[in-house]
């Protein structure tokens, strides 16, 4: 009963936290920011661990996912709806972004069935490379000047209320039937596709999920920073997402957590240094990854974000066959 | 003459220019164990994986009077035909009880899958002892009687089995050779691919001898024993 009563406890207490601090001002503006940017990066480790951690692919492009979700749903706040309804309106405008990267993730999910490892690495490089382009050559949101005119809409409580929404979703994803698919995927794709698995289907779903949430990041990061430009979403940002999923371990989303957290907060705590923030960022990577190889969680996954069904000895989605866990 | 549950016409298989199964046409009847015997790259991988649409092919192949031209690996699967691939392709991370909850990925008939685990771990006991454990972590014995059970799990009825005897000491060899022999007395059909002959042939109703491609030799387990050409060929006396 206890284990079931904390995370409650502290959602709420998160929650309440959320709207607290910026309505009494409990910290400055600046660790605000931080926070939300924490939420966003989150979001992004997250989504990414999915195709890489849990199946084992190797994506590389996922800011461009990100700058599809950023993109959409700042057209839509700033060219379809005025400044009063935008603010109603905002979850939509990011769930619109996220299914607009959901489709992009349709596309780079079909080249996943035939190619694997370095070579759908390469593609979706590509396809990183091909969406910043393609949006430096489109006069309508600014070309490579960017695109800006959005409202700071993107606060505390928004931030972290989709980020606990990712955090369930892919839980849930995980655990369940397709979950293990995803996991068999990694395992072993032609035992899989013998085992009954259809994988072309697991892999769309895991595409599109990974992708949808990329997308809510980026509408969240454009409604933050207020202002976009194509450069922001380019092979640096998909690398900031790589390390964080895997400074914090594959294949867990505590993992996920721990590594957007810490990955933030040392890229600020190390922001006065300038231009030294670029040698001692890589020696601490360095250094983290010849002491925890496998990321801080290394595959291992804290038991909150896990079932309660699936707790004893990590039995991943295995429902109705209670009798078998003694 | 019985109920033909797999039947090939023609079948070729072929990588690039490499023909590695050339023209070949067998059956296998219900209630039977069939074995395909030849000897490395004779084609008998190719032939499995033919069968179970893993790999692209010429002629035809039909289980239980449907041609599978067209059919997708899985839903092949979910017919019934159930592949315990080479090198048993068991998912290690995963603990024993994921492995065969895969195998039921499309099954929907929840009450019976639940008796089929009952089912499986009265056959294998040590799958049970063993249900929270890694499979990566079994050994060799252990993981192909995951591979069998996660075969079954699958509601296989009829089943593939790749070289099962690969990399087990004779003893455990035989011993999975006895459970696969309860397996068909308890009504599951097998169609069993080995180079090691002399095991093969014991159990097998009928069998094949495959030679590059091409099925040169054909008859029952005992007449095949006693067959010269297999006994120098296969049998290394
Ligand atoms: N994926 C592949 N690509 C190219 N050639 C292959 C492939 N798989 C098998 N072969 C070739 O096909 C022939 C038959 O292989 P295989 O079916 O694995 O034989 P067996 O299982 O009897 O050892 C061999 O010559 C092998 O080299
Ligand atoms: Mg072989």
């Amino acid at each position: 009963m206890k284990a079931r009563l904390w995370p409650i406890i502290l959602i709420a207490a998160g929650f309440i936290l959320s709207f607290a601090i910026p309505y009494f001002g409990l910290l400055d503006l600046y660790v605000q920011m931080i926070l939300i940017y924490i939420c966003i990066n989150i979001i992004l480790a997250l989504s990414l661990n999915l195709i890489n951690g849990y199946m084992g692919e190797f994506s590389v492009g996922h800011a461009g996912f990100m700058s599809a979700g950023a993109y959409i749903s700042a057209i839509i706040t700033v060219k379809c709806l005025s400044s009063a309804s935008a603010a109603w309106l905002f979850p939509f405008a990011v769930i619109a972004g996220g299914v607009g990267a959901a489709l992009l993730g349709l596309i780079v999910a079909i080249p996943s069935f035939r190619t694997r490892g370095d070579y759908l690495a390469i593609v979706t490089l590509a396809f990183n490379m091909i969406i910043k382009s393609v949006l430096e050559n489109i006069d309508a949101v600014g070309g490579a000047r960017g695109f800006l005119g959005m409202d700071k809409l993107t606060t505390l409580p928004v931030a972290f209320f989709w980020t606990l929404i990712t955090i369930w979703v892919i839980r849930n994803f995980i655990y369940s039937n397709y979950g293990r698919g995803v996991l068999s995927i990694r395992e072993d794709e032609i035992a899989s596709d013998l085992m009954s698995v259809n994988t072309k289907q697991v892999k769309l779903l895991a595409f599109v999920i990974s992708s949808f949430f990329a997308g809510v990041a980026g509408g969240l990061f454009a409604h933050l920073l207020q202002f976009i430009n194509p450069r922001m979403f380019d092979i640096i940002k998909s690398t900031d997402i790589l390390i964080m999923v895997y400074l914090g371990g594959i294949g867990s989303i505590a993992g996920s957590i721990l590594g957007a957290t810490v990955y933030t907060l040392l890229l600020e705590i190390l922001r006065p240094l300038e231009i030294w923030r670029m040698v001692i960022m890589p020696l601490i990577l360095i250094f983290l990854m010849l002491f925890r190889p496998r990321g801080i969680m290394g595959l291992k996954e804290l038991t909150w974000f896990v079932p309660v069904l699936d707790r004893i000895n990590s039995n991943r989605g295995v429902k109705g066959i209670r009798k078998w866990f003694s | 003459m019985g109920n033909r549950i797999i039947e090939t016409d023609n079948l070729t298989v072929s990588y690039g220019s490499i023909a590695a199964v050339k023209v070949i046409s067998f059956h296998v009847e219900q209630g039977e164990i069939v074995a395909l015997i030849g000897a490395n790259g004779a084609g008998k991988t190719s032939t499995l994986r033919a069968l179970s649409g893993m790999t692209t092919y010429g002629g035809r192949v039909s289980f239980m009077g449907r041609d599978l031209r067209g059919v997708a690996a899985h839903k092949i699967v979910g017919m019934g035909m159930a592949h315990v691939p080479e090198g048993r392709g068991i998912f290690g991370n995963l603990t024993v009880l994921e492995n065969l909850k895969l195998a039921t990925w499309q099954r929907r008939d929840k009450k019976e899958v639940a008796a089929d685990y009952d089912r499986i771990f009265n056959i294998f006991p040590r799958l049970k002892e063993r249900r929270q454990q890694s499979a990566g972590t079994l050994s060799g014995g252990e993981q192909q009687m995951l591979a069998v059970g996660r075969a079954l799990m699958s509601k296989g009825t009829m089943l593939l089995l790749d070289e099962p005897s690969m990399g087990l000491s004779p003893l455990l060899a035989q011993e999975i050779f006895s459970m696969l022999a309860e397996l068909n007395r308890a009504g599951t059909t097998i169609l069993l691919v080995e180079q090691n002959a002399n095991m093969a042939l014991r159990l097998a109703d009928r069998c094949y001898v495959l030679e590059t491609g091409i099925i040169v030799l054909e008859g029952t387990g005992k007449e095949l024993i006693g067959n010269p050409q297999v006994k120098e060929a296969y049998l290394g006396t």
